[in-house]
Formats: structure tokens, C-alpha cells, sequence
């Protein structure tokens, strides 16, 4: 295998509704952003890109079949190849995934990864009749399918098994939702206090309006090359570019129907030990069992042992402030159960921000610096490829130049890792980037 | 008859039902257009699919006979709450086994929203039932509590599962009540 830089990338502002524009156009806003940023104009770019990769989850929303041709003709990409990756919430993650192999494979020197979501085309409760789909039509579906009430039976359980409370989880909103008040990219940017996140209406005991992150359109971009797709670049551009290298890819599943998950042992990663979990039935409902194995299979391939200490921020899938604090977990950032305790502590938050909360050990590692999927929205094919951009221009060191302020820049950022998670954990990708300049 | 005339007389049949819209505004001038909000219609979609349960299809048989049926490997005995016909632990056949009518909540929540299909029925609670001895759990509806009451109290809880009545041969068919 070669290596695979992250070399671009562009997002579409996410938005509950973009009548303004089809699909096509709204992809071309974040591939134009991508292109600009390299300094490639587009004749160039038809030229020297190999292939692409097409990410969107959902045909209901879409009402169009094969749409990811759609997109590849509007961006005058035709008649290169391209293929479309689907994998419920973890498209994003998966189809960036996808271009690293069509790179590290040397099929292609450099992969356009596009993808996007329209999801205003329905109103939110048949949107949400159409993502619960995702989930076992015969047995799950019918029985009042709804996915903000399968991850509130998943919270359920943590709670009574690991003592987590809502408090706790609302600190999660608290974090994401001042964090993108210094991201204009993000939809909802608030200073909110625990207390509003419980006053907010009820969606599924026990998440609020709150917890639960809000279907957006949006689009978002990532470009991938080997070293040789660098150089080309460098040639086609005159000037160098500043990216990201991919150290490390990890994916996990786990079956559809929760009910039929294992109730056995943990997968242990390097930092941990057996002891440490004895009696805890794993993963049941309250873990990410495919979470635990994505990060676990990212982190052998970059070389992480300790990842808390090893990485310098993570932009994570948090479709819910119960599911961002399992992931901590699932991520060895703390150990199973200590979730709850890690955010009260502050280690996820920005250092140097006032949330209005004082904690003993703020900033240890931010995650969800943008703001993530609570605050910029889930556009479910771009959410993922979003936080591989944002992650790629935390490396670079040139959020000041695309959020117009640096308060959401981690110092000296050189390792970060991007996680995108599907349907109750159904699909997870984890991948390690590093600074490579 | 001109050619011209004997044109104008072919048309295609126009009917007045979906979007009917009988003046559209329109710019003089092409360059205004890109400033034209879009037009944005209704398009409705439905369907109804053929779906079968296939080898899940005796469970559905079973509820409608007041049955509720799990299934259980040969080999190594794992027992699915769910049914599934072959082992997930060692790849073998499954064969079909019935329930005890008594199981505990494992888990549970309180949907005040849901799907639009299910937004009538709101609140409604859904619980994970898990039975001793059983490997897997089972997605099903608790009636009988107050849906306002919720609280980390209700895990535990022994249920009692009853059957509609009328079925509809959906998972539905069964639901669980205190007791």
C-alpha cells in the first residue's frame, strides 16, 4: 500500500432547507471550495483527477436513483470512473475510506470524494419514518420505528449500568453548541447551560430537542492523492500543498437488530487490561461493540497505544450527546462506564473558552471542536467527508483562514482522528490523519 | 389545410389535476432569472410493497396464535429472543422454540415523537425484553404504566406479554404489559 494524503477540501454551509438549489449545485459549492484552496482551476482539475467516489446514504430522500452520476456530470468530471458508498450515517466515513483505497491501492493518483444529503424534501417526521428504514423492517420498524428512541433505550442502559447521567450528557450539547459559535459553518451556534438542554422539549426519554442533532442539506468534499497525485498537483498549481497524510483507517460492524447483540467481553485495546471490565456483559445495548473495532484496527495501523495521550483532538459522530459520550468510551479515551466523568471533567472541551462552567482538567483533548454533528447538522452522505475537512484544516493549522477567527484551533495540532457511525452503531469508520508537511 | 394548420391541430391530451399553476411570473429580461425563487411543488410517492417474512414467517404465525417464538441453535444452544434461523455464534440451523410469556424490561424509553407513520400513537414506550436463559432480547411495546413516569426504576421490570386480538401479523401483534 502507498501512502494517502488528504491534500483539499470544501463544505457546503449545512442548512435545514436548500430549495435555492438541486443537489448538483450544492456539491459543486464544496468541490469549487477545494479546488480554490489548492489553487487548481477546473480545466486542470477534469485532467489530472483519476476517479471519484460518490457518498450519499438515502434514495427515499433523494427520490433519484443513481444520483452520484448526476453529481459527476455537473462537476464536468464524466467520463471518468466513479462509484457510489453507502453505509447509513457512516457513508461519509466509509466512502473516505473508499478513496483512500482507490489510492493506496495506486488504481488512482487523485480521488475526488464528494458527498451530500438533501433532506428537506420530506417534512422532519417523515424523515425520520424514512432513516428508521435503517433499521429491521420486519422486526424493528413496525413497532414504532424511531431512531432517536433506539439510541434513548441504548442511553437507558449506560445509565443504569455505569450510574450516567443526563447532566452529564447535556454537558455534550453545552461543549458542541458554544463550540460553533466560532465556526460560521455551523447551523446552530448557542451559549446554552445544562438547564436548557433539560427544559427543551422531550423527544424520547430521556433526550431533548438538545441531544439530538437536526437533517440538513449540505455537501462537503475531500480530495485524496498519492505522492505522485501531490506532485502533480504541486506542478498543475505552482504552489505546494499543505496536507494531511492517512496513518491509519479502521472500520467495525455490528448486527442491525440491537436486541441481538452479544452479551460477552470487551475487545480490550492496548492501554487496557481484562481486570478492568470483569463482570461487564459486552457489548449489549449501552456500547458500540463496531465503534471499539474501528478505533482498535485505526489505531494498529497509525501505531496508537495510548490514543487520549496520542492524538491531539478527534472529530467525532455525535447524531447525540448520549452517543458522543459512548464514544469516548468505544475510542479508549476512558475506560467503559467513565464517559460521563470525562466530560464533567472538562477533558473534551476547547482550552481557553469559557463555557461558563469551571473544570478541573479542560481541553486535555477537544473533540468536537466545530461543533460537530449537534451544532453544524447531519447531511448524512457529507457528515463525514465535513469532519475530515475540518480535521485536514486543524492539521494544516488554517482554521483562522476558513472559520475567519482561531478560536477553534487546536495549537500545534499534528494527529487527529475522524469517527462516523451509522444506525445504533450499525457501520463505524475511525481514520487517523496526521500533519505531513 | 396548411401544414402549418394540420401542426397546430396535434396535441396531446391536457388534463387540470397535480401542480395547476395558470400564470407563472416570468422577467422580461434573461438576466433577471437568476434571481428567481424556486419553484418548489409537491410530488407524491406511495407504494405497496410485496414483502415477505420468508423463513421469519412462522413467527408471525405464532403471535397470531397467541405464541410468542424464539429460536435456538442445535449445536451450541445460543437461544435468540429475536428469531434468527441460523446462529450467528456457529452458522447452524436454528429450530423454532417458544418464549415464556413472562420476561423483564432490559431497557426502555419514552418516544413523545416518532416516525410520521407512529406520530399519532405518540407517547408511546418502547421497551427490550430479556428473559433468563435467553440469549438476545426482543423490541416490543409496553402499555399499562404512565408514559409522564418514566424513571431508571422501570428496568427490572416483569412483564407479561399479551396478544392483539385482531392480527395484524406485524411484530405488533404482541405487546407487553406490567406483571
Amino acid at each position: 500500500m502507498r501512502p494517502v494524503y488528504l491534500v483539499s477540501g470544501g463544505v457546503s454551509k449545512f442548512a435545514k432547507a436548500r430549495p435555492d438549489v438541486t443537489f448538483q449545485p450544492m456539491v459543486k459549492e464544496a468541490y469549487d471550495y477545494a479546488l480554490k484552496d489548492l489553487g487548481l482551476e477546473h480545466r486542470k482539475a477534469a485532467e489530472i483527477v483519476d476517479g471519484t467516489i460518490a457518498s450519499y446514504f438515502s434514495d427515499h430522500f433523494t427520490r433519484q436513483l443513481k444520483a452520484g452520476s448526476m453529481v459527476q456530470d455537473y462537476l464536468g468530471l464524466c467520463p471518468k470512473p466513479s462509484k457510489r458508498v453507502e453505509g447509513g450515517g457512516a457513508t461519509g466515513g466509509l466512502a473516505f475510506q473508499s478513496g483512500w483505497e482507490s489510492v493506496a491501492s495506486g488504481r488512482y493518483d487523485i480521488c475526488v470524494v464528494y458527498g451530500w444529503e438533501t433532506m428537506s424534501r420530506v417534512n422532519t417526521w417523515k424523515g425520520n419514518e424514512f432513516i428508521a428504514l435503517a433499521s429491521d423492517v420486519s422486526f424493528d420498524y413496525p413497532v414504532g420505528g424511531f431512531y432517536s428512541g433506539y439510541y434513548a433505550m441504548m442511553v437507558v442502559r449506560h445509565m443504569k449500568q455505569f450510574g450516567t447521567s443526563v447532566e452529564q450528557m447535556a454537558l455534550v450539547s453545552v461543549k458542541n453548541h458554544h463550540n460553533a459559535l466560532h465556526n460560521p459553518y455551523a447551523q446552530k451556534r448557542m451559549k446554552i447551560r445544562i438547564e436548557d438542554v433539560r427544559r427543551a422539549e422531550m423527544v424520547a426519554w430521556p433526550l431533548t430537542m438538545l441531544d439530538i442533532c437536526v437533517m440538513s442539506d449540505g455537501a462537503a468534499v475531500t480530495i485524496l492523492a498519492s505522492a505522485e497525485g501531490v506532485d502533480k498537483l504541486d506542478k498543475a498549481t505552482g504552489r505546494r500543498p499543505r496536507p494531511a497524510r492517512v496513518t491509519g483507517v479502521g472500520g467495525g460492524i455490528d448486527a442491525m437488530r440491537m436486541a441481538d447483540r452479544p452479551h460477552a467481553e470487551v475487545i480490550l485495546l492496548p492501554h487496557e487490561k481484562a481486570e478492568d471490565y470483569e463482570g461487564l456483559k459486552y457489548p449489549g445495548v449501552h456500547s458500540f461493540r463496531a465503534g471499539r473495532m474501528a478505533s482498535k484496527t485505526a489505531y494498529q495501523m497509525a501505531g496508537i497505544t495510548d490514543p487520549a495521550r496520542e492524538l491531539d483532538f478527534i472529530e467525532l459522530h455525535d447524531a447525540y450527546t448520549s452517543s458522543e459520550l459512548q464514544t469516548y468510551e468505544d475510542m479508549g479515551l476512558c475506560r467503559y462506564g467513565e464517559g460521563g466523568k470525562f466530560v464533567e471533567a472538562g477533558k473534551p472541551f476547547m482550552p481557553g473558552l469559557d463555557y461558563g462552567y469551571r473544570f478541573p482538567a479542560q481541553g486535555t483533548i477537544p473533540i468536537n471542536p466545530s461543533g460537530g454533528l449537534l451544532a453544524c447538522g447531519h447531511p448524512v452522505g457529507a457528515t463525514g467527508l465535513m469532519q475530515a475537512v475540518f480535521a485536514l484544516w486543524q492539521l494544516q493549522g488554517s482554521i483562522a483562514r476558513h472559520f475567519g477567527n482561531d478560536r477553534l484551533q487546536v495549537k500545534n495540532a499534528r494527529r487527529g482522528a475522524i469517527h462516523s457511525h451509522a444506525g445504533t452503531g450499525t457501520y463505524v469508520s475511525v481514520s487517523i490523519l496526521e500533519r505531513a508537511f | 389545410m396548411n401544414e402549418q394548420d394540420s401542426k397546430r391541430r396535434i396535441k396531446l391530451t391536457e388534463t387540470e389535476d397535480g401542480n395547476v399553476l395558470f400564470n407563472v411570473p416570468f422577467p422580461k429580461d434573461l438576466k433577471d432569472l437568476k434571481g428567481m425563487a424556486p419553484i418548489v411543488i409537491k410530488q407524491p410517492y406511495h407504494i405497496d410493497y410485496i414483502h415477505s417474512y420468508g423463513q421469519d414467517s412462522p413467527f408471525f404465525a405464532g403471535l397470531a396464535n397467541g405464541k410468542l417464538l424464539g429460536t435456538r441453535c442445535g449445536p451450541c444452544r445460543y437461544t435468540y429472543g429475536t428469531p434468527r434461523l441460523h446462529c450467528m455464534v456457529c452458522g447452524e440451523p436454528c429450530a423454532w422454540v417458544e418464549l415464556p410469556r413472562e420476561g423483564a424490561v432490559h431497557t426502555f424509553t419514552v418516544c413523545h415523537f416518532g416516525g410520521e407513520e407512529f406520530l399519532g400513537e405518540t407517547p408511546f414506550i418502547l421497551i427490550l425484553v430479556e428473559w433468563p436463559g435467553v440469549d438476545t432480547l426482543f423490541l416490543s411495546r409496553l402499555v399499562g404504566v404512565e408514559p409522564e413516569a418514566a424513571s431508571l426504576a422501570w428496568i427490572g421490570m416483569k412483564v407479561c406479554a399479551q396478544f392483539k386480538r385482531l392480527s395484524k401479523f406485524k411484530p405488533t401483534d404482541v405487546y407487553f404489559v406490567p406483571g
